[in-house]
């Protein structure tokens, strides 16, 4: 492999061209065609620098210069999975579809490979995640492989259905781009929960396109778990038709650098949004949520809270933008995001961006950084707890409040789970 | 009662578009060729006889300027500037000292009565021989330093401050008489090449006022500039330098019009507050510069940079800003908190109606430990108005123990209008503490409801409640100031409602 020794854009490029007629749907001219777009955008804007307003404070260069290639060959062998959550689940080892591995039998509604749906993703592959629209978005298209294909058919609870991603080390620099299409039709319901693991010195850059039809509800929980040396780079376009509600909660605990970016738009009427999350950071570690919520329709509610606690040297941001357009009346938004510093070598940056060109609207956000409470501490210390022990309470009663709109008990166990098992090994490595 | 408040109530109904101080006085001019080049900053420099450093100075700017572009990052929109289409000089010519009002030149007296300022301050403003330095009966005195286009014509009361050891004169003269002051201090907070108009103003300034307070001194009255545009084609440039030294505590207000004209004027001042050991300083605006017409024709460019450096300990430096004018507003007064346990506070009240725009807020930079900043920020839209606030608050790695807090609230009226907020919150101190809030809404029907039923018009009870919203800043204005800014408002949303 040649291509693997070109770094950044240029390598991605030059794979591109080099694997572009053995990529899945390669004898399909209209996905050709995306792909050629989606790469000649990526190679006129290359990875974003800092110098891009939505990068400021994130920076990609230990990305940009470095040299990764797509995985070519299957993973043999064992792989070690999360213990089940639910009845159902699709599993993904370096982004491809593993049916092996997956349950998927009884389920109410369509789970599969996207790979093997092409002609029926047709219409909707690049509808929402245009190749013009954010270079990581152009750089999945133009090597994306699989991901899940998600169809729930209108009226149908789909229930719950686990998507779980693991990436393998092979002992080398490696990337892979799942893209994932979720269309829910009118008056369905689903609860998704993701699992990201696995670690080596790699980039996992998946894509979501989230449809929402009239009236239904999609729960999308995600955990991004994955090792340390792991650059997780996830983003969602999410579209809301009247009444339907999309609810995302993320908790970002684990690679090197996360950038959890989400765009939601709420197309009609009485839509809701929901967008939460937790990111925790430790030694070396970057964590960003970068929210963009676009009120396109009268009557719409979003809300969304987000918490961030970094320790030792490291760096947390915050962006998110509410954007009511003027037919957006009765608009009510609300945003939150709290940061607690628990090391001096911490930084966090946060934007919280309200652009509002309607008048009948209720909009706010709130942004709050600190250290913990010192009379908080004192209070539990006077009552006889070990420091500790005080900390702890504080830093899960911060955490869990991110999660405590969850209704789904499953959901909200496995997220309470993993903000606990991050708080825990940092209690290990202290 | 304040002239100013005065003028506004006599004068409101004089013009249709609701702008009083749209008139334009017809003065011998003294102007320097159009354009702007080297020739015209050493001409500036010549006309102004300052020394070889100024003009180098000056030369230095001139040369950043040409490497610089426009910031496009504001969420402003205007055609391109043709910065060789302007003068960059502009004087009233009087040469002789008048022995009596009689003598001066009847359109600047006009210009004073109209502006609101009483005959006492004029004859002193128009340098009147033997006018002294008494104020008008009854009044608090104010110091006045008025700047007609590119020159400082008059400052007042400057004898009686000379007796507490304060320097309060046009920059131009203290260039001439306080040289190590000037040279000490300017650009020490702005650099010549901070942003592409403080580098213009660098280049070009033509005038602006200068204040030094003393160790100890309690400045015994208001300070004040009165800012006027008035020739066509002119871009006005002044340069303002605030000094407060150890201990010492100064109030300075700054007001500005400008005449209705079809085409756009540029406005790019820079203004710098210096403040040491336990001192404080208070800088007010009421902002009116001519806003354009309600189809948003002409109007003035105010791209203005403020800055204030905190850099003693306990010093303290406090914005309040009402912005009712101007067609475009770029404007972020903003505070370097060096010493240890210094302040920082911005107080302010935007409001674009008809095409007006608006992208203004404040920086806080906090550097030393226990710093403290206030943040409170009102935006009010009607008409076709855009309104951004858009401020940073950067917390430095040794600001132990800092603190911040922000509010920024947003009032819509109508749904043809627009309000933004984009804070930037930047911590790297654990222990420092920052909150952020914003809101944003439209008047409550119920309030409107509540006011009308007790026999209030449809406008007065907007003004009352768009009063109310902004009660916070405007309380920290001083007292002339408030009155004057509470009718400001009212006039600035007329035709907005109903």
């Amino acid at each position: 492999m040649t291509a693997a020794t070109q770094t950044g854009a240029a390598g991605f490029l030059a794979r591109y061209e080099g694997l572009k007629d053995h990529l899945p749907g390669a004898r399909k001219p209209w996905l050709n065609a995306l792909r050629a777009d989606a790469a000649a955008q990526f190679a006129a804007r290359g990875f974003p620098t800092r110098r891009v307003e939505q990068w400021k404070y994130t920076d990609l260069a230990p990305l940009a210069q470095a040299g990764f290639a797509e995985p070519l060959t299957m993973v043999d062998g064992t792989i070690a999975l999360p213990p089940a959550l639910a009845a159902h689940r699709a599993v993904f080892v370096d982004g491809r579809f593993r049916a092996d591995l997956s349950a998927l039998d009884g389920l109410a509604c369509r789970a599969t490979g996207l790979a093997q749906q092409l002609a029926d993703a047709e219409p909707h592959l690049g509808a929402l995640a245009r190749p013009d629209s954010e270079p990581l978005a152009a750089l999945n298209t133009m090597l994306f492989e699989d991901g899940l294909f998600l169809d729930v058919p209108a009226g149908v609870d789909g229930g719950l259905l686990e998507l779980v991603s693991v990436a393998v080390d092979p002992g080398r620099p490696f990337a892979f781009h799942p893209r994932h299409l979720l269309r829910l039709g009118a008056g369905a319901r689903l609860t998704l929960i993701e699992t990201a693991i696995g670690g080596g010195a790699c980039l996992h850059n998946p894509v979501f396109e989230v449809d929402v039809a009239e009236g239904a509800t999609l729960t999308h929980g995600r955990m991004l778990q994955e090792a340390a040396t792991v650059f997780h780079l996830s983003t969602i376009y999410a579209r809301i038709a009247a009444e339907g509600t999309y609810d995302n909660f993320t908790v970002a605990a684990g690679p090197r650098l996360t950038r959890n970016e989400i765009h939601a738009a709420l197309t009609g009427p009485r839509a809701a949004c929901h967008m939460n999350g937790a990111q925790m950071a430790a030694e070396g570690q970057h964590v960003d949520t970068t929210t963009s919520l676009d009120h396109a329709a009268p009557d719409c509610a979003s809300r969304q809270t987000y918490k961030t606690v970094l320790a030792g040297r490291s760096r947390g941001v915050f962006q998110g933008k509410i954007l009511v357009r003027r037919e957006a009346q009765k608009t009510d938004g609300y945003q939150m995001n709290q940061a607690l510093l628990l090391s001096e070598d911490a930084e966090i940056d946060s934007k919280p961006q309200l652009e509002i060109y309607a008048d009948d609207v209720k909009c706010s956000h709130g942004a709050t950084v600190g250290a913990l409470d010192p009379d908080s501490l004192f209070y539990l210390r006077a009552r006889g707890i070990p420091e500790a022990q005080a900390k702890a309470m504080l830093v899960e009663a911060f955490l869990h409040e991110a999660v405590e709109t969850v209704t789904d008990d499953t959901l909200r166990g496995a997220l309470t789970r993993a903000l606990d098992a991050w708080w825990a090994r940092q209690g290990a490595a202290a | 009662m304040p002239a100013v408040t005065e003028t506004i109530e006599t004068v409101q109904a004089v013009t249709d578009s609701g702008y009083k101080w749209g008139f334009e006085t017809d003065i011998e001019m003294e102007f320097a060729p159009k354009g702007l080049n080297e020739d015209i900053v050493r001409f500036i420099s010549a006309k102004k006889n300052e020394p070889a450093w100024l003009l180098e100075w000056r030369l230095r700017a001139f040369a950043l300027w040409k490497t610089m572009a426009e910031p496009r990052w504001a969420a402003v929109k205007y055609p391109p500037i043709d910065y060789q289409d302007a003068y960059y000089y502009a004087a009233p010519t009087q040469k002789v000292k008048p022995k009596s009002l009689d003598e001066v030149d009847p359109e600047l007296l006009k210009t004073y009565a109209k502006l609101g300022i009483p005959l006492r301050e004029q004859e002193i403003l128009a340098g009147v021989e033997g006018a002294g330095d008494t104020p008008a009966e009854g009044r608090m005195p104010i110091a006045v330093d008025a700047v007609f286009d590119s020159v400082s014509v008059a400052t007042s009361y400057k004898d009686r401050l000379a007796k507490d050891g304060i320097i309060f004169c046009a920059i131009s003269e203290a260039v001439q008489e306080h040289p190590e002051l000037v040279r000490k201090y300017l650009g020490t907070v702005v650099p010549q090449g901070d942003n592409f108009f403080a580098a213009l103003n660098s280049a070009v300034f033509t005038d602006g006022s200068f204040v030094y307070i003393p160790k100890g001194v309690r400045c015994p009255m208001e300070l004040s500039t009165y800012f006027r545009i008035n020739a066509k084609s002119t871009g006005q440039f002044e340069r303002t330098l605030i000094i407060a030294d150890e201990g010492s505590h100064v109030s300075y207000l700054e007001g500005c019009t400008a005449p209705m004209r079809d085409e756009n004027q540029l406005h790019a001042a820079v203004v710098e507050l210096v403040a040491m050991d336990d001192a404080t300083i208070k800088y007010s605006t009421v902002q009116n510069w001519y806003p354009g017409d309600a189809e948003g024709k002409g109007g003035i460019y105010n791209f203005v940079t403020k800055r204030g450096a905190c850099r003693g300990a306990r010093s303290k430096i406090s914005w309040t800003q009402v912005e009712t004018g101007s067609a475009i507003t770029w404007k972020y007064p903003s505070c370097i908190l060096q010493g240890e346990d210094s302040v920082g506070e911005f107080y302010s009240v935007a409001i674009t109606n008809n095409y007006q725009q608006a992208d203004t807020g404040t920086k806080m930079f906090h550097i030393g430990p226990r710093t403290k900043s206030t943040i409170v920020s009102k935006g009010i839209s009607a008409g076709h108005g855009q309104n951004t606030y858009r401020g940073l608050v950067r917390i430095g790695a040794k600001a132990t123990g800092a603190r911040n807090f922000t509010q920024c609230d947003s009032l819509l009226i109508g749904d043809l209008c627009g309000a933004h907020t984009v804070p930037y919150i930047e911590n790297r101190c654990a222990t420092a503490k920052v909150e952020h809030e914003a809101t944003t809404s439209r008047i409550a029907e119920d309030q409107l409801f509540y006011c009308r039923q007790r026999g209030l018009t449809q406008e007065d009870a907007v003004g009352l409640i768009v009063n109310g919203f902004c009660r916070e800043v405007l309380k920290e204005l001083p007292m002339e100031f408030a009155v004057e800014a509470q009718k400001l408002l009212q006039i600035s949303l007329e035709g907005s409602v109903g």
